[in-house]
């Protein structure tokens, strides 16, 4: 499996989820729509100051594969985070490291996301600055990311990689397939029947 | 050779090694509330799924209820909404819900243990990060997102990786006036806000032990703030005397066998840890935060720090956060000036919470220019509160009184800051634009140092108000 597209690099340790998604558009029942607030406040902080946001950059409008550095969607486990990168147009993101929550989520609407050295990760950034049309590819086969004449290796958990190959990232169907299963294992846990009998 | 807490419960709740590698965990707690769970009721209508397990799912509603008089309809339409579509998801999908006519709604992290939901040995999730609470009676619970929700909802499971386990050992005993947040925050300063990632933490150790379960839930609640989506406290005594007689904890003999499973289920002494990390509890003094994630904290007597005090990679980071605050480095965090003083939500909005408030409010009155709030965690809570005079202690003071919701901690609601205005929190993030505005500012700290800052107008030393009261 591979994504390839221009990029975006937000640069940045520690970018949380209520500066992705500012918490008052979480006052809704769906989730659309939630692309054009997709980080919203600093957009208008960096607009006040002078300093345009890489998502307000019309060079980068198109872009596929957002860049970042460490601890990526770290606090909230809002989902509105990934769901509003997704629909603005990001299909895997490339960064230092990632929150556990927020990788989950993503992972869960079928966004990758690759962990690079910090080297990389300021090379791809250097990369995409320079040549906004640059075209970056994420390998999830191979486990690299590709830009220009520049190869990094990846990083991803197994598991998250093994579900996205066999594209079963989604994870319903795999939890629902042995209904039967899931009531054994409820039946050995004695606080599912109210420690009934003596057998604990 | 023995086994963690984690490892336990983890075996127990294994249906089986799911063909990615991840295993498939049964969840035995499913608690849901109005803001993550509606687009989660759609999918399941859309793939005309039902809830697998209506009977181990729980709702209330705490988000978005406004704090200051919870008559419906709300006067904001979409709070309105979410409340009715968690409504009409709850009856058509057969699962309880706590709502604002029941008397037991409130933060769903302070229901659930209030209700005897949350019991040892469980897997627990909820569609929030602050689910690591429910760890403090030694239950695995992890926050998750909205297509997790889906997927418990038409499963009672999820998919997931296995967890590391770092023992947190505690020594020694707090000093007065020193609280399981500040416990916390030292944690996250030290070990970091990634820290954790990978790993669940159990915290032990002397003061750990002693710690009550209101503490306990504090200091697991903030877990995730230091990257760790699980922590917990091996139940003990202190586990089992809160449980006795809840609503939902088994009554009479099945209770004592429960208490044996609940023991059972306890990390072995000769246990294997990935880690283990000590801290001095002895030593630790109230802390405040001064940045813009929650590692980013000192004790209230020490200097912000600049970027010339931090390793390289961190520089830009301390750089941003000062700007932002308005600090300067080299300053003392003390004498801080603040303009809104916010007591409540899942991390300290439980009733020795209010107490400790209460014990440094009693008898003083709120700055003329601080705004004070107070926000028990839940209906219970804030009726228990108001039977020991509480409510009158915090109005006297000048504080407002208010009707339990998360309030202030994170801006779905009406409460929030204005402009710039800093605010001394016992909240859990002090994120930008956390608190509803997109230049507040916010102060982590206890609450009887919220409450300290809010007579004093500005961050103070809360030991300085507490000798000489009898404590």
């Amino acid at each position: 499996m591979t994504i390839t597209g221009t990029a975006v690099a937000l640069r940045g340790e520690d970018i949380d989820t209520d500066r992705i998604m500012p918490a008052r558009f979480l006052r809704a029942v769906s989730f659309d729509g939630l692309e054009a607030h997709v980080f919203e406040d600093d957009r208008r902080a960096g607009a006040a100051a002078g300093t345009s946001h890489p998502f307000d950059d019309p060079a980068r409008a198109g872009a596929r594969i957002l860049l970042v550095n460490r601890n990526f969607g770290c606090g909230s486990s809002r989902e509105h985070a990934p769901q509003a990168l997704a629909r603005w147009g990001i299909k895997a993101i490339v960064g230092e490291s990632f929150a556990e929550i927020f990788f989950s989520n993503a992972t869960a609407l079928g966004v990758p996301c690759v962990s690079v050295a910090p080297e990389a990760a300021a090379a791809l950034m250097e990369l995409a600055d320079r040549d906004p049309a640059g075209a970056v590819t994420v390998d999830l086969d191979r486990m690299a990311v590709r830009s220009g004449p520049l190869e990094a290796a990846c990083a991803m958990p197994g598991a998250a990689r093994n579900a996205f190959l066999s594209g079963t990232w989604d994870a319903t169907a795999l939890l629902t397939a042995d209904f039967a299963a899931v009531r054994e294992a409820a039946a050995r846990l004695p606080y599912l029947s109210g420690f009934a009998t003596g057998r604990a | 050779m023995g086994a963690t807490l984690l490892q336990k419960v983890w075996d127990l709740h294994t249906v089986r090694r799911l063909p990615t590698g991840q295993t498939q965990l049964l969840i035995g707690l499913h608690l849901v509330h109005e803001v993550t769970s509606p687009q989660a009721f759609d999918m399941l209508r859309l793939r005309g799924q039902r809830v697998a397990f209506p009977d181990r799912t729980f709702a209330t509603v705490d988000h978005i209820v406004p704090t200051d008089g919870q008559l419906r309809p709300f006067a904001d339409d979409m709070a309105e909404q979410m409340m009715a579509a968690l409504e009409r998801n709850c009856r058509e999908f057969g699962i309880p819900l706590f709502g604002l006519d029941s008397g037991d709604q409130g933060i769903v992290h302070v229901i659930g243990p209030e209700l005897g939901l949350t019991q040892p040995g469980m897997t627990i999730a909820c569609g929030d990060s602050h689910t690591s609470t429910h760890g403090a009676f030694g239950a695995v619970a992890f926050g998750i997102g909205t297509s997790q929700v889906r997927d418990v909802l038409a499963s009672q499971c999820l998919a997931m990786d296995a967890l590391k386990v770092r023992r947190i050992h505690v020594g020694g005993a707090l000093q007065p006036g020193v609280y399981a947040k500040d416990v916390i925050l030292a944690i996250i300063r030290s070990l970091g806000v990634q820290g954790g990632v990978g790993f669940a933490y159990e915290y032990a150790g002397p003061v750990v032990e002693r710690m009550t379960m209101d503490a306990r839930m504090t200091l697991c609640n903030m877990s995730i703030e230091g990257g760790a989506r699980v922590g917990y406290v091996n139940p003990d005594e202190t586990t089992l005397a809160y449980l006795k007689a809840r609503r939902f904890a088994p009554p009479g003999e099945a209770f004592d066998r429960a208490a044996r499973w609940w023991r059972s289920i306890a990390s072995d002494a000769d246990a294997i840890y990935d880690d283990e990390v000590r801290i001095d509890g002895s030593g630790l003094r109230p802390m405040v935060t001064w940045g813009i994630n929650p590692g980013q904290s000192a004790a209230v007597d020490e200097r912000v720090p600049g970027p010339a005090d931090v390793p390289d990679g961190d520089r830009a980071a301390v750089t941003d956060a000062l700007a932002y605050m308005g600090l300067e480095a080299g300053a003392r965090i003390a004498g801080t000036k603040v303009d809104v003083a916010f007591i409540g939500s899942c991390t300290n909005g439980r009733l020795s919470d209010l107490q400790e408030a209460a014990r440094v409010v009693r008898g003083r009155r709120v700055a003329r220019h601080v705004r004070g709030l107070v926000v028990p965690g839940s209906r219970q809570v804030r009726e228990a509160a108001e039977r020991e005079g509480l409510h009158d202690v915090f109005r006297e003071a000048g504080f407002e009184w208010r009707q339990a919701g998360c309030s202030m901690c994170l801006a779905m609601n009406p409460d929030r800051l204005e402009g710039r205005e800093l605010c001394a929190s016992s909240s859990n993030r002090n994120f930008k634009g956390r608190q509803g505005s997109p230049t507040g500012r916010t102060l982590l700290m206890s609450p009887a140092m919220v409450a300290a800052a809010a007579v004093a107008g500005e961050v103070v030393d809360v030991r300085r108000l507490l000798t000489g009261d009898g404590a």
